[in-house]
């Protein structure tokens, strides 16, 4: 899961058709294979004609080194997303109020892990490698998510983050299935199928919840009254303050732009929130006729910038848990290699 | 207690509270793909516990689903082995007590699957090759650990001291098991041997062999860790989640 909020449903049904037409049109792209640039091109040239014809840059092509470190930003800082983001849900594990809704947490969890690795490692073919990456969030200078500076206070959180935060990472994330560059479009396309269902799971925590006992409603709608506006953030700044965009879109990294997701999100989750039973703290939510879309209130972009300059509630955990994990670690992965090491020796001597 | 309820209990104690000591590790494993696979061990270890408890539920015949079980009971009714039930420590603690637990499900899970309870024969039908997976997992980081630096060397000992002694109770048999675990204890000491050896580990000499979970007699750190396993659940009684 990751927003869009620094730089860089069940609705899903909708949203999931965009991801299996992303990936189609992948397969097409690598069908009309177009080889490498032949020598004496002008690999300028030849970068913006791959990016007009709609194709895939590869780890293999030349391409501008602002580019190369765009990517490497925005992949990094997803990838560390997906890290830091399993904390505030698993947080939860050890409590979840039954065995299967337990199973089914830890299983999300370790996804991210997974999301995690396979981004770090679409990262790695830009040229870095994963412990420098590492080494770039542990010392503060990549950032991730600002979403998960909030803490999960009671369950129902766990099935908001899984509503409402897998749901606009989902929203964010599915124009990135045609994002320019090839290893980030594939990790995104895999990684959206399974957002999605971390996303149904995180909306029936919730369904069960808004039709169980006064107690277990009253948690479900505190959850939705804490996590409503920043998961609004998550898509960040207004249009008008976004650094980077113009670039991205122009590379056809991004697609569209912040605002657009974030009305897209907010037209999703109204009748979801119908559904729920709950409401959606926001008086000035109404359906505008004119724009086909619903008129919001925005998220306090002044809170945004607090929590993404490491003044939200749980900055400072969040990172020291990390730094303490890597840290405590050191002697494992340093037994892991020495024993690698002498197991190399003893095959030479052996052959 | 009748004794296929009580050992079918048994069995899924020790795989419901390995599963929530293994899930503590998430997010705080030395590296990503190991905490990767130690959700892994967890959730199979889960998937374990929820089919032994459902069963045994059905077999005591009081209307007690997997989820009565895991989080009505105190400490005093759980009746896992307190091998599990042992804080992580650090990771080579837990290595160590991966190493003792899969070294005795993986021959417990095998027998089970040839036994004459056909519900318990396919449970441990597919735990078995689990376990086969879980000691494999831990018999490589066992001998990383015992033949990598002076420090991982260190630590592995210490763990192994300090789990060892809570072997010993896996294989006291318990009345009217289906499984005597005491058949088992060749198989363990052979595998267990094999990977300390290579580990360049040595088993410690120590006549202490602590017991009692069987009879719900635990060590001080079974209550919190229930405590916190159970505190949401027990806050709404009924409800549904």
């Amino acid at each position: 899961m990751y927003g869009n909020d620094f730089s860089g449903e069940d609705a899903p049904g909708g949203l999931l058709g965009e991801v299996e037409a992303a990936e189609a049109a992948l397969r097409a792209a690598a069908e009309r294979d177009r080889g490498a640039a032949g020598p004496g091109e002008d690999l300028a040239a030849y970068f913006a004609q791959v990016i007009d014809a709609d194709q895939k840059i590869e780890p293999r092509d030349w391409m501008p080194e602002a580019y190369r470190r765009t990517l490497i930003r925005q992949i990094a800082q997803h990838a560390h997303s997906e890290i830091i983001g399993m904390q505030p849900e698993g947080n939860w594990i050890s409590r979840a109020p039954s065995l299967k809704r337990k199973a089914i947490l830890l299983a999300k969890v370790q996804d991210e892990a997974g999301h995690g690795l396979y981004l770090y490692a679409a990262a790695e073919t830009l040229g870095i490698s994963r412990d420098e990456l590492v080494d770039l969030l542990l010392n503060g200078r990549q950032k991730y998510s600002s979403i998960f500076n909030y803490p999960t206070l009671t369950w129902a959180d766990v099935g908001a983050i899984g509503w409402l935060v897998d749901g606009a990472a989902i929203v964010n994330q599915v124009p990135l299935c045609r994002c320019s560059y090839g290893p980030y479009a594939r990790a995104m396309i895999r990684v959206c199928k399974e957002e999605s269902f971390h996303q149904r799971q995180g909306y029936e925590i919730l369904h069960v919840l808004a039709h169980g006992t006064p107690a277990q409603k009253a948690m479900a709608q505190d959850a939705l009254d804490r996590w409503w506006y920043p998961s609004l953030a998550m898509f960040g700044p207004p249009d008008g303050d976004s650094t980077h965009s113009a670039q991205s879109m122009a590379w056809k990294i991004k697609r569209f732009s912040n605002d657009e997701l974030r009305q897209r999100f907010v037209d999703m989750c109204v009748g979801q929130a119908e559904v729920l039973g709950l409401t959606i703290p926001d008086p000035d939510l109404r359906w505008n006729d004119e724009r086909q879309a619903y008129d919001f209130t925005q998220p306090d972009y002044a809170e945004l910038m607090q929590v993404i300059s490491g003044n939200g509630p749980c900055n400072r955990e969040r990172m020291a848990h990390r730094r303490h994990a890597h840290t405590e670690g050191a002697w494992v992965r340093e037994a892991a290699a020495a024993y690698a090491a002498k197991q190399k020796n003893k095959e030479k001597v052996a052959a | 207690m009748n004794g296929p309820f009580a050992f079918t209990l048994a069995l899924g104690d020790d795989a419901l509270i390995a599963a929530q000591r293994l899930a503590e590790w998430t997010t705080r494993a030395p590296e990503m793909e190991e905490d990767i696979a130690l959700a892994n061990i967890a959730l199979d270890q889960l998937g374990a516990a929820r089919l032994l408890l459902s069963y045994a539920g059905e077999l005591e015949g009081a209307g007690r689903d997997e989820d009565a079980l895991a989080y009505l009971r105190d400490d005093r009714e759980f009746r896992n082995c307190l091998l599990v039930e042992l804080p992580n420590g650090d990771f080579a603690v837990t290595m160590a007590k991966l190493l003792a637990l899969s070294a005795y499900q993986l021959p417990l899970y095998t027998a089970l699957a040839g036994c004459a309870d056909e519900r318990l024969a396919a449970i441990g039908a597919k735990a078995r090759k689990e376990s086969a997976y879980h000691l494999d997992h831990a018999a490589l980081w066992v001998k990383r650990l015992g033949d990598g630096t002076e420090e991982s060397h260190r630590r592995m000992q210490a763990g192994i001291d300090q789990v060892w002694p809570y072997v010993h109770e896996l294989f006291a048999a318990p009345p009217g098991a289906p499984v005597d675990p005491a058949t088992l204890r060749g198989d363990f000491d052979t595998t267990v041997a094999a990977v300390l050896a290579e580990a360049t580990l040595t088993l410690p000499d120590s006549g202490w062999a602590p017991g009692g979970g069987r009879d719900g007699v635990h060590t001080e750190h079974l209550s919190y860790l229930l405590a916190e396993m159970q505190v949401l659940a027990r806050a709404h009684p009924g409800a549904r989640w």
